[in-house]
């Protein structure tokens, strides 16, 4: 697959990628390829994103967000991995909440607003609970299907040493030993509650996602543009940050 | 009495069928006893049983290291140990935790248990390697780390369900003469299952055949008398000899002079 490739080979080319996309969309803009009504050209960008600095908007745009994709993230990862770790552990809670798991698991995060604006309104909280419950069930699934994978053999290892009951299953042997399924599940929770923040902000809380839709109102695509890739740099960001604890955590594995 | 199984039996279907039945068994202090008998016969659960992690159908367990029902006991011990077939470490915890773990829970600060897990792992020659993680050793190596982790909780009773099963015969034979060098320097009381007559005769004091049935019983017992384990000497063979006929379900040979075995 990638053989072949040295590190430095891998990076010089998906900068490469970078530059042609960019060169190719700049072109095409001039060009009158693509109608610059419609698609800010590449070049536009860096000032709109100034302005935006100027006005002190991006950074208290970047700011409620990241006050909304936290919370949202630390509650909806840990109820879901959480549930999903307790689901997998005990046969009787798994198959009392299966019905009501998979009533709920279809409805995606979009449809909840209107149940956010109801309970919480156009707030953080409402915010929060959006980006949380599509955390969730991401974290739900991946922990629970990660408990569930635990060799026994480890149960019957952990009950001849003498931590048979509950506490020293889960701590001794179902948290350790399903890691990194768990791990897998936060990560792409990661990334999934970055989508959400538009989602959740779409409709007036304040953030990265509703300063989207002021700019979109006014066709003001570059800075539409400039938020989406502020976005991606954040999610980068997160991403890195979190694939170091990964690796700190995991670093038992080969 | 270290243990002691009173016609216990065993049974998947709550006792229609049953796959041992009628085992009685006593440990004594110190002796070192195998458990032969062909695969399927339910050796393993046997030694479950004893362990306390599965419950016979039938039949009562006792003894002073079965008496605790947690298999804890005071001074930061725990009454019974076992060794698994397939070393079944953690992959997540470096060697020295791995042997730790039996340590937890114990009541003993870090640095007493820390303590304890080198003196167990110089016990099996791997105090050098007590900070790597499992995947790196060898399965020599895995296997002594589980010794080591059994024996640290310095256990009344160890127990060892084919624990040298999985190697290669190198590997093994090294493995089986250093156990029995720790046996001799510990004494401790160990049940040993295996299905290999020679393992059995090159470490046991006392063998015991589990075969026969369904359901499979205890077909016939010999208390070793080998000053000579080597597998050439005579003595070995006939004993060889007498468990083969004592697995095949026949009756056993009895003691045989050495000479007319040796003549065939």
């Amino acid at each position: 697959m990638k053989e072949g490739l040295g590190r430095s080979t891998r990076i010089g080319l998906s900068l490469l990628g970078l530059v042609l996309f960019f060169g190719g969309w700049e072109i095409a803009v001039r060009l009158g390829a693509l109608p610059a009504g419609m698609v800010p050209a590449p070049s536009d960008l860096g000032p709109a994103w100034l302005a935006e600095i100027r006005g002190g908007f991006w950074q208290q745009a970047i700011l409620d967000s990241l006050h909304h994709y936290c919370l949202g993230l630390l509650i909806g990862s840990v109820l879901g991995a959480g549930m999903g770790i307790l689901c997998g552990m005990g046969a009787v809670l798994d198959n009392l909440l299966e019905g009501v798991v998979r009533l709920l698991r279809p409805v995606p995060g979009l449809a909840w607003v209107p149940f956010a604006i109801l309970w919480f309104g156009l707030n953080t909280a409402g915010a929060t609970f959006v980006i949380a419950i599509s955390v969730f069930w991401i974290n739900f699934y991946a922990a629970h299907s990660a408990v569930r994978g635990v060799d026994p053999e480890l149960f019957e290892l952990s009950a001849a040493f003498g931590h048979g009951g509950f506490w020293g299953r889960l701590l001794k042997v179902v948290l350790p030993a399903s890691a990194p399924g768990i791990m897998a599940g936060l990560r792409t929770g990661l990334g999934q509650g970055w989508m959400s923040v538009v989602a959740a902000e779409l409709f007036g809380v304040p953030g990265i996602g509703a300063r989207m839709m002021q700019a979109s109102s006014l066709l003001a695509t570059d800075v539409v543009v400039v938020y989406m890739l502020t976005m991606a740099l954040l999610y980068a960001i997160t991403d890195f940050l979190f694939g170091l604890v990964r690796n700190w955590v995991l670093r038992w594995q080969p | 009495m270290v243990a002691r199984l009173d016609k216990v039996g065993f049974s998947h279907d709550g006792g229609k069928s049953f796959v041992f039945r009628d085992v009685s068994l006593s440990l004594r202090h110190g002796e070192f006893v195998a458990v032969l008998g062909p695969s399927g016969v339910g050796k393993s659960t046997l030694l479950r049983v004893l362990m306390g992690l599965v419950r016979p159908t039938e039949g009562l367990v006792g003894g002073r290291a079965c008496a605790v029902g947690s298999g804890q006991v005071e001074g930061g011990r725990r009454s019974r140990a076992m060794v698994f077939q397939d070393a079944r470490l953690m992959p997540w915890r470096s060697v020295m935790r791995n042997v730790e773990f039996g340590l937890e829970g114990l009541g003993l600060a870090a640095t007493a248990r820390r303590e304890r897990a080198l003196k167990a792992l110089q016990l099996v020659g791997l105090e050098g390697e007590a900070t790597r993680w499992p995947r790196r050793l060898s399965g020599g190596q895995r296997q002594r780390v589980g010794v080591a982790r059994a024996l640290t909780v310095d256990p009344d009773l160890l127990l060892m369900d084919e624990p040298f099963g999985a190697l290669d015969p190198i590997t093994r034979s090294g493995l089986q003469e250093e156990l029995g060098r720790i046996w001799a320097q510990t004494r401790k009381t160990v049940l040993f299952v295996t299905h290999d007559i020679e393992e059995a005769l090159r470490l046991a004091t006392r063998v015991v055949v589990l075969a026969g049935g369904p359901p499979a019983h205890i077909t016939g017992e010999i208390v070793l008398n080998l000053p000579d384990r080597s597998p050439d000497s005579p003595a070995f063979r006939t004993y060889a000899a007498r468990l083969r006929a004592m697995i095949g379900g026949e009756p056993d040979p009895g003691g045989a002079p050495y000479w007319r075995s040796a003549e065939i």
